[in-house]
């Protein structure tokens, strides 16, 4: 008997994996609203993307190619520990780069790469209600979502400017999506938030400890939450990619040495890597690409 | 002035399984004019408050209210969503405990700014300076509206309440108890600024309070409830001063005199 | 020209519930009127009614018989069962108030509050201002207590603005409780001076006066309230 054999295909047993795409069905259905489901305990602890697996598990079939990402790498502990997993349970195909993948897991990052009809990006998430810090009761929040009673998450940015003259939030920045529901975006950062904007790909959302799935459909509408005097802006960075030299990309701080050193790299991995395959050159490329 | 009441309350009655929270209530509220209901603890008056604003079902009996295109409509034929906005919009509640009513971890001029914004006020520059028009109104230092109120007194809390139910121009707006944890220096100043206002902007208001000078100095009208009936009704000076029911009597003597 | 106010077989009593329901009737069968231009002062001992009479016409006193019927913007209503928003309607509109205490709502200067009753009115705040001050000048109150809340003036000072409050609005129907009480020569004879010109305007005017000297200046005939003594009915 084979390793694999000890498991129902991808680890969920079918009437999971069924409740579970009824979940998604329903969740593409009704752009941003979030919809509960039954989360199953994981072999793995909450925190670790245990609703990102689980919805993944429940699309993936024997012919789809695994990317997982982690922060935009596809080398960190979370990545490499759930594109095993899925090898081990599925026996799929894994790979890194983003044009080659059906489904994409990640935490906290959306490709560089424009994604495209047919691939699935899949997110973990772990808080998924945008109102649960300024409204702590659920019975509310769900409320608010059905009345789309939003003023509220206003007061947050309306915080954000008076205490730092600007929107201060980077990341889990609210987007309203298809023009009705209000959507907590997961923690990535708001760089990423025009690319869900009309994108091609379907975007999955999966938070395991509070039960909740919810999507973008493909070419649907994500607005970013302003004011009309201070618009949404993405970060920008003084400095191209010291790797690959890339601009329009999102950066990761790399402290060098205990001297001061650092450098600036692309978060996305596989984007990196990508250029300079390509020939393109930060000013560190030599010396990083040595050591 | 318009000859149509803004409040129509008709037969209102709460049951708690066998026990009586309100019994049988009809009164009408008209433009600019302000409702004392008074009573002991356990009288029935808070109950009747939530029954008016929405916040508790009465067992039977109707409220309407008339919006501000003229017609009435009956509060609980309207939909959650109706209401609700109303709430936040055309009304206003002031809470007995200011913490009810203000969001403890958001700054002041947020607490202001909110209704603006949950009706769709999307220019930061403008909510900032209803803000502080507001907090000037009801004497809040300007270089207070980023602190949260956490760190005001209770007063000024009270004050910061108000300001954030009035700042959409409510027209009818309910208060229980509305100085009721507050010292006395601090109470007179409040019911001061609460007279003023409601003046100034024409505002009607039903409060709740169990303090007879409350009732003096804010109200053009009183109800006296007991045991969740209404045991006297009429104008505030003439219930204070010529009370007729036994039970209005026993308040007016009870007052401590200074 | 119109009769401004009827009174007409007006009784009251007090029914004291805590003292085991006694009832104590104060007036019986009052009835009388007031024209138009001219003070009409009731007379009779301490006890004898006068201020609830007076109390009964303003509202502030229920009425358990008969009726009061004032010209009200060109209406005849019976106040005596009027709703509170036509009694407040009255107030605002037709009978003016001076009541022998000032009842001083705190942190309200003077000036505000003595031009509070025009604003209600619907006159524009600075008019208000302007003529309460004049008013306040008339009756010698210090320009330095404009700006003070009256809690804390003397009995005499608060009068004053009690007195300026009730004459600062052209009410057709003016009543005074004992406005001359706390005030000196001096002052007493510019409150008559200000009850004559409220004469010559038309105004009908009711008032209580213990001061003889007062009296005589203004009133143009006596009502007495012994007439409308409960027991005299009685027997």
């Amino acid at each position: 008997m084979t390793e694999i054999a000890q498991y129902n295909f991808a680890y969920l047993d079918e009437q999971t994996k069924r409740m579970i795409r009824r979940a998604i069905l329903k969740a593409i259905a009704i752009p941003g609203y979030q919809v509960p489901f039954a989360s199953r305990e994981m072999p793995m602890p909450y925190g670790w993307g245990t609703g990102g697996v689980q919805v993944t598990a429940s699309v993936i079939g024997p012919d789809d190619v695994l990317k997982v990402i982690d922060q935009g790498a596809d080398d960190t502990t979370n990545a490499v520990s759930i594109r095993a997993f899925f090898q081990k349970v599925a026996n799929v195909a894994v790979t890194t780069h983003t044009g080659d993948a059906t489904i994409i897991q990640t935490r906290h990052r959306i490709p560089e790469e424009r994604l495209k009809a047919g691939q699935v990006l899949v997110y973990q998430v772990p808080i998924p209600e945008p109102l649960r810090f300024l409204e702590p009761r659920e019975t509310e929040t769900r409320k608010m979502h059905a009345l789309e009673e939003y003023g509220l998450m206003h007061v947050k940015l309306y915080e954000d400017i008076a205490q730092h003259g600007h929107i201060a939030t980077t990341f889990a920045y609210p987007v309203k999506v298809e023009g009705r529901y209000v959507m907590d975006p997961s923690p990535t950062p708001k760089f990423d938030n025009p690319k869900m904007h009309m994108s091609a790909a379907l975007q999955l959302f999966g938070a395991g400890r509070e039960k909740r799935i919810y999507a973008i459909p493909p070419h649907t509408r994500v607005e970013s939450l302003d004011f009309e005097d201070h618009p949404f802006e993405v970060q920008r960075f003084a400095d191209p990619c010291a790797l690959c030299g890339g601009t329009d990309v999102y950066l990761d701080e790399v402290i060098l040495d205990d001297r001061g050193g650092r450098m600036f790299v692309c978060s996305d991995t596989d984007h990196c890597e990508g250029r300079r395959a390509e020939g393109h050159r930060g000013h560190l490329a030599g010396e990083a690409v040595g050591a | 002035m318009t000859d149509e009441p803004l409040l129509r309350v008709r037969s209102i009655s709460k049951f708690y399984g066998n026990r009586i929270g309100c019994s049988d209530i009809s009164f009408d509220l008209w433009p600019g004019e302000v409702l004392a209901v008074v009573g002991e603890s356990g009288s029935g008056k808070t109950t009747l408050l939530n029954c008016l604003s929405t916040r508790l079902l009465p067992t039977s009996g109707t409220v309407s209210y008339r919006m501000r295109d003229g017609a009435f409509h009956d509060l609980y034929r309207m939909s959650e969503a109706e209401r609700r906005f109303l709430m936040r919009t055309d009304w206003g509640f002031v809470h007995q405990n200011p913490a009810d009513g203000l969001r403890m971890t958001v700054s002041a001029g947020a607490n202001v700014g909110e209704r603006l914004m949950a009706v769709g006020d999307r220019h930061y520059g403008q909510i900032r300076a209803a803000a502080t028009d507001w907090l000037g109104r009801v004497e809040i230092a300007e270089d207070r509206i980023d602190d949260q109120p956490r760190a005001f007194s209770g007063g000024m809390r009270q004050r910061l309440q108000i300001a954030r139910n009035l700042v959409t121009g409510p027209r009818l707006v309910f208060m229980d108890e509305p100085t009721g944890g507050l010292d006395v220096s601090v109470q007179a100043r409040l019911l001061d600024l609460l007279r003023g206002l409601v003046h100034e902007l024409g505002l009607s208001a039903i409060v709740v309070t169990h303090d007879l000078a409350v009732a003096r100095l804010l109200s053009h009208r009183m109800i006296v409830m007991k045991d969740g009936h209404v045991v006297e009704s009429g104008l505030t000076d003439r219930v204070l001063d010529d009370p007729q029911a036994p039970y209005t009597q026993l308040l007016v003597s009870s007052i401590l005199q200074v | 020209m119109a009769t401004p106010l009827v009174v007409s077989e007006v009784a009251k009593s007090f029914t004291m519930h805590l003292q085991g329901g006694i009832r104590l009737p104060v007036v019986s069968g009052a009835s009388f009127s007031l024209a138009a231009g001219a003070c009409a002062v009731l007379g009779g001992p301490s006890g004898a009614g006068k201020s609830s009479i007076l109390k009964m016409i303003y509202g502030s006193y229920a009425v358990d018989f008969g009726q009061i019927i004032v010209t009200h913007n060109d209406n005849l209503v019976d106040l005596a069962a009027a709703d509170p928003r036509t009694v407040i309607a009255i107030r605002r509109d037709t009978i003016g108030y001076v009541s022998q205490f000032l009842r001083a709502v705190p942190r309200v200067p003077a000036r505000d509050v003595v031009a509070e009753p025009l604003v209600a009115r619907g006159e524009a705040a600075a008019t208000a201002r302007g003529r309460a001050e004049a008013l306040l000048a008339r009756l010698n109150l210090p320009e330095r207590l404009w700006d003070l809340p009256p809690a804390t003036f003397s009995g005499g000072e608060q009068q004053r603005v009690n007195i300026a409050r009730g004459f600062i609005t052209d009410h057709p129907i003016l009543l005074l409780d004992e406005p001359t009480a706390s005030l000196d020569k001096a002052n007493r004879e510019i409150v008559t001076a200000m009850i004559a010109e409220k004469k010559e305007a038309g105004v009908a005017l009711l008032g209580i006066f213990h001061d003889q000297e007062v009296r005589d200046a203004v009133a143009d005939r006596i009502i007495d309230v012994t007439d409308f003594a409960p027991d005299r009915h009685a027997a």
